[in-house]
């Protein structure tokens, strides 16, 4: 579709721009911070979040497939769903892409076959969200199955404090 | 219980950035980020101040009545006693140097975990009360009046910062964010204000010598537990002894090495190679711990817990102590029993008995760290290796923050490993040696209730593995340090899923070959070593084969 050949060529701008509108939901002190920083491992959330969105804009331009995009939202996802981002919040930065593109291609737009090529990509961004929810779902589940196995393993080693499990070992 | 999320909160997706100015908002307490009260029992056994019940949650924290002469009182005995504080509270330039190296920072974005702001919180105090300017100028001079929220956000930051010290690399002045931590723990604590997960280990270990309140007879069962893996490993028996008066060597490690996986592991390699060398040595079970969450409340309890270790040393008469695997344990050996404790003057300048080498640099403590003994016994061949038994391996190491910018050990570990392992990669060099990330649980925060936390402060180290298991299929990450064994799979589970986590000596004891064992066809996990054929098993099949 020509829409997608149109963004590819306006890659580094629909990217700077979103990855802009999702520095806006840190505190301004962070996203400066967020904004300022190259290197990759000293500013890993950066890495992440801007290597996550190429992938997902790459992945929307050449029309892969779900499984592929999954990763990279997975990139983004996985740091928003551990900062303080209510679950909207963690993944609303799928629908600033909506927003990005519609400014970018303001005037191409007008063309009613372009529109309704828009519309597609549109309605493909909407269904990266729902991935993106179940994504941020399965990232809490994690947390909270960490929690139950650490748990478990208190439970465990109280066995063990009291001799107990050494006692079931011998006898089995 | 998690909070569950709705369908509608799932939809209503807010298109507007949240616009929060953070540092102008009291401070929020947040499930998941914070520790529970200690129980009071634990306070009551080692005496310390204000026991009762209490949440974080709660409006009412119970403080004293004169809560507020106590914190002001403890402030300027301590800008008397340390130097160092006051100067940590007059230099600060306000640079910013510090501010984005923080893990805590970087991995939760928000602001008051930069190391800068985090002093801020006592520094705003020390200006209101102890400095002209501040007395006069008030908040233009960036100084604030003494409240429960000052007290609540106190507890809230002090308790998001692992006493890492990283920031401290980075500060042209060398402000210590640890220190001013401690002492911020330490003003707490007299109010009465522990976290449930440091008082029980320290009351624990007050009254029974480890942080898990292990009797002797569980300590030693579970040590004959792990010989009995190590017997089916390797065919050898292996018989240490407990409380041995006369020995030469007293051997301290921290109570986690012996209960939990793959600390467990750890420990058998110690047994194995402490067995192979044929050394005069002894575990204790009253000296069981070389951990100190004492530490994490005050200078007097950490004092106190430590002593338990030369008193031991004493008892039993031995020449000198070798120390387990362990971060803080270090730092405290490294940094302040000498001070507390020291000099060990009962006992002798630590010679290894297998090589000669004198311990030059534990001459006072008479403390030599396990890393540092093995190292020097590879350096002169005492040892011998087959590291194609760890060859399923892909290794990289991780740091501990305690042992690293505690007390520099960075090539000991580093050394063993390449002599036991083929395939060893390391990560960033932003995120290794004196730079390294802290595994975000450090400093008594290794709690289940504040997971997400913990989470967020171990992203960046998470994220450094994650880029060598991506780049040379790292599956395994080493360490020497018993809370990095604890904290750090879980961290792996959510960051690099896939990879790992082992001490060094684990490692080592799988390459060691022993005099007298039996061909290897398992590694200490009891797991079958990768392309090693079992002879037995061999036989076996055949005979079912051939019936
Ligand atoms: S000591 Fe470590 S955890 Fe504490 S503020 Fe500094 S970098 Fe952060
Ligand atoms: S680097 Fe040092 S001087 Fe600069 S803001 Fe941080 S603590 Fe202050």
């Amino acid at each position: 579709m020509k829409i997608y050949s149109l963004l590819a060529e306006k890659k580094p701008d629909v990217l700077k721009k979103w990855f802009a509108l999702i520095l806006e939901t840190y505190p301004k002190e962070t996203s400066s911070f967020l904004k300022s920083q190259n290197s990759q491992t000293r500013n890993p959330v950066t890495q992440a979040i801007y290597e996550g969105i190429e992938g997902i804009f790459n992945g929307l331009v050449h029309e892969d497939d779900e499984d592929k995009l999954n990763i990279y939202l997975d990139n983004v996802i996985r740091v928003r769903a551990i900062q303080d981002f209510s679950p909207s919040e963690a993944v609303s930065f799928i629908f600033s892409l909506k927003e990005v593109i519609r400014k970018e291609l303001d005037k191409e737009i007008c063309d009613p076959k372009m529109f309704k090529e828009l519309l597609g990509l549109e309605t493909r961004i909407d269904s990266l969200a729902n991935s993106a929810f179940e994504i941020y779902m399965k990232c809490r589940e994690k947390i909270y199955e960490i929690k139950a196995n650490e748990m478990r393993n208190w439970t465990y080693r109280a066995l063990h404090k009291t001799g107990f499990y050494k006692e079931v070992r011998t006898e089995e | 219980m998690a909070k569950e999320t709705t369908p509608e909160e799932l939809v209503n997706v807010d298109y507007e950035a949240p616009k929060k100015d953070w540092t102008e908002t009291p401070v929020e307490f947040r499930e998941g980020m914070y520790c529970y009260g200690s129980r009071p029992v634990y306070l009551q056994e080692v005496g310390f101040p204000n026991p009762r019940e209490w949440s974080p949650a709660d409006e009412d924290w119970k403080l004293p009545e004169n809560w507020k002469e106590i914190v002001l009182t403890a402030m300027e005995e301590r800008l008397s006693k340390y130097r160092s504080f006051r100067v940590f509270m007059d230099i600060c330039v306000r640079c910013g140097a510090c501010a984005d190296k923080c893990h805590f920072y970087i991995g939760s974005g928000d602001p008051k975990n930069m190391p800068v702001l985090r002093a801020e919180l006592i520094r705003s105090i020390y200006r209101k009360y102890f400095t002209i300017g501040g007395k006069l100028l008030g908040k233009r001079a960036g100084a604030r009046e003494l409240t429960e929220d000052v007290i609540k956000e106190w507890w809230y930051y002090f308790y998001q910062c692992t006493e890492c010290r990283r920031c401290s690399v980075f500060c042209p002045y060398g402000i210590d964010q640890a220190e001013i931590t401690m002492i911020g723990r330490e003003i707490l604590n007299l109010l009465g204000l522990q976290t449930d997960w440091i008082g029980g280990p320290v009351a624990n270990c007050y009254k029974k010598g480890n942080h898990l309140g292990l009797e002797p007879h569980a300590i030693t069962s579970n040590i004959e537990y792990l010989l009995d893996d190590i017997e089916e490993i390797t065919g050898i028996t292996i018989e240490p002894s407990f409380n041995r008066k006369g020995a030469e060597i007293l051997f301290v490690t921290p109570s986690g090495d012996l209960f939990g996986d793959p600390g467990t592991y750890t420990a058998m390699g110690y047994l194995m190679l402490l067995h192979e060398l044929g050394l005069d040595y002894t575990w204790s079970t009253y000296a069981s711990e070389g951990g100190n969450f004492g530490f994490f409340t005050s200078m007097e309890m950490a004092k106190r817990l430590n002593y338990k270790i030369y008193a031991e040393a004493k008892r039993l008469g031995v020449k000198w102590i070798l120390g387990g695997e362990c971060g803080h344990m270090w730092r405290v050996l490294n940094q302040y029993m000498d001070t507390w404790n020291g000099p060990a003057d009962f006992m002798e300048e630590p010679v290894s008995p297998i090589t000669g080498t004198k311990f030059e640099n534990a001459k006072s403590t008479k403390m030599v760290h396990i890393c540092e003994f093995t190292a020097d016994l590879i350096k002169h061949n005492k040892l011998k290796f087959d590291p194609s038994r760890n060859d399923h391996l892909n290794v990289t190491f991780h740091d501990s923050c305690n042992t690293a910018r505690g007390m520099g050990i960075f090539d000991e570990p580093r050394f063993i490993i390449k002599n036991v392992c083929n395939n060893f990669f390391e990560m960033s060099s932003d995120a290794t040696r004196e730079k390294t990330f802290c595994c975000g649980s450090g400093s008594g925060l290794n709690a289940g209730e504040n997971i997400e936390l913990r989470m967020r402060g171990g992203m960046p180290r998470g994220h450094a593995v994650k880029r060598v298991q991506e780049k040379y299929g790292v599956n395994m990450l080493a360490n020497i340090c018993a809370i990095d064994r604890a904290v750090l799979p879980p961290l792996m589970d959510y960051w690099a899923p896939g990879v790992d986590v082992c001490g060094t000596h684990e490692l080592l004891a799988n390459a060691l070959v022993m005099k007298g064992e039996i061909k290897r066809t398992q590694d200490l996990r009891l797991e079958d070593l990768p392309g090693v054929e079992d002879d037995d098993d061999d036989d076996d099949n055949n005979e079912e084969g051939g019936e």
